[in-house]
């Protein structure tokens, strides 16, 4: 089952800017949570904060509270520890090119020392199934390269690389921003089918797809977190001024 | 900056707007109709009908074009949405009127008698909501949408007292039941006039404030 993240009086420095400023939100748990925003604002930055990702650069730096559930992400687990429990699904599908579709989903539980070939099968198998890309694939599991497949199909193999190692939560940032129409409603429907065991944050710059996938939306302008409610309150009748300027195109 | 959609939501009020010059020309003559007892003045209140179906018919549609191509929110939606129920209000006082000015024939052909119920004030008290109604849509005022929600009640008042007097009478003398029906009919069309402009009004106070008033805001 997914967990809830709560975040406390997060900030951000990439460098010298103050990226994000005193994010306070709790991310509620097996929802799917939508974070809008124009570009530069602090959305991405955010995810890559909650699984540490934003560690990877050396010039990055948070303070503040991270937990999920009883864990404080910044101080009782490693880094790698913490990306498996809450993986991650990028703007950009990245397969491993080189490898076959069955060894991408298997690469983070042999990774993680896992050598049982009944196992990992099980494994991948539920992997590519909850990613809705068993029926495409199962024929060609270890012919086929993961570059071999469609945007849209790659980027459900990062989906199922991601479910394999049995994450609680998922960020997804801009998860469909580079499909066609006909693959975004597959993530978007996977979305509704996942957040019943995990739990979703999604990035996106399209404001429907917020509309139509998360419970709970935020809206983050120059590092700040401006508004967080409920979707249908933020896109029917948003609290603050500058969310409504920004959803109705009001905005710059 | 979605300068075309917005362009096109002035195009969409400017076209609202129109139609209620419309349709408030039409009670107004609907009523002066049935004062003066004028045929013609009513049979062109009941030609009227077909501009202001056809007005409604092109509102709605470009509603519903601004819904399927630009995904409003906010207050754009709430904006489309009380559009688009202003504009069924808009045609159902239409209506209302071609109600009063069919009442005209049968008017003409009754003799004449003071029946102590103020037709052309009940009338104005309602005219008035709409006027304000209306105004209030134009400029986005949610203080004065509001004012026209207490005037309701004066209205259905005057419409009760109507009903009482005319009701009595039908009872003490039925030889004046065709007239005081007739009678009762056009007051309970202006009754009606009077709740569509309190239900334009409650959409005002929506688009502007996302509150739903209507039903006293309960569930």
């Amino acid at each position: 089952m997914g967990v809830g993240i709560e975040v406390k009086d997060l900030n951000a420095w990439y460098g010298s800017p103050h990226t994000l400023q005193g994010i306070t939100l709790n991310i509620p748990a097996n929802r799917a949570t939508a974070l809008i925003g124009p570009s530069g604002c602090g959305k991405s930055t955010f995810v890559r904060c909650l699984n540490r990702m934003h560690e990877t650069n050396p010039t990055a730096r948070a303070t503040g509270t991270v937990r999920m559930g009883d864990v404080d992400i910044y101080a009782d687990a490693s880094p790698v520890e913490i990306r498996r429990r809450i993986g991650m699904v990028f703007q950009r599908p990245n397969p491993f090119p080189t490898m076959s579709i069955y060894d991408n989903v298997a690469s983070g539980l042999k990774l993680n020392g896992y050598s049982n070939k009944r196992e990992l099968d099980t494994v991948v198998e539920s992997s590519l199934k909850k990613a809705a890309l068993w029926d495409e694939v199962k024929d060609d599991l270890k012919k086929k390269s993961g570059a071999s497949l469609s945007g849209g199909q790659q980027q459900r193999l990062c989906i199922a690389r991601a479910l394999a190692v049995d994450p609680e939560v998922l960020l997804m940032d801009e998860p469909a921003s580079a499909l066609d129409p006909v693959s975004t409603s597959k993530i978007e429907d996977l979305i509704f089918q996942l957040k019943r065991q995990y739990t979703i944050v999604i990035v996106t710059h399209n404001m429907q797809q917020a509309a139509r996938v998360a419970e709970n939306t935020g809206f983050f302008l120059s590092g700040h977190l401006i508004e967080f409610d409920a979707t249908d309150k933020i896109f029917t009748n948003p609290g603050d001024k500058r969310t409504e300027d920004y959803i109705t195109g009001r905005f710059g | 900056m979605r300068l075309n959609f917005h362009q096109q939501l002035d195009a969409l009020k400017a076209q609202l707007m129109t139609m209620a010059h419309q349709v408030d020309r039409s009670f107004a003559d609907s009523i002066e109709a049935y004062r003066t007892a004028d045929l013609d003045l009513s049979q062109r209140v009941i030609g009227a009908e077909v501009q202001i179906n056809m007005m409604e018919r092109e509102i709605d549609r470009l509603a519903i074009d601004l819904l399927a191509l630009e995904q409003p929110t906010a207050i754009d939606l709430r904006f489309i949405l009380s559009i688009m129920r202003i504009n069924s209000d808009l045609e159902r006082v239409g209506d209302q009127s071609v109600s009063i000015a069919t009442r005209v024939h049968e008017l003409r052909s009754s003799r004449p008698f003071d029946f102590q119920v103020d037709i052309p004030l009940l009338a104005s008290h309602a005219r008035e909501m709409f006027t304000i109604a209306m105004r209030a849509f134009q400029e986005g005022d949610a203080e004065l949408a509001n004012s026209v929600l207490a005037l309701d009640d004066e209205v259905d008042t005057m419409n009760a007292d109507a009903f009482t007097s005319l009701s009595k009478l039908i009872a003490d003398q039925p030889e004046l039941a065709p007239q005081a029906m007739n009678m009762l009919i056009v007051a309970r069309n202006i009754e009606r006039v009077a709740d569509h402009a309190t239900n334009i009004a409650e959409d005002v106070i929506f688009w502007r404030r996302g509150d739903d008033i209507r039903h006293g805001g309960t569930h």
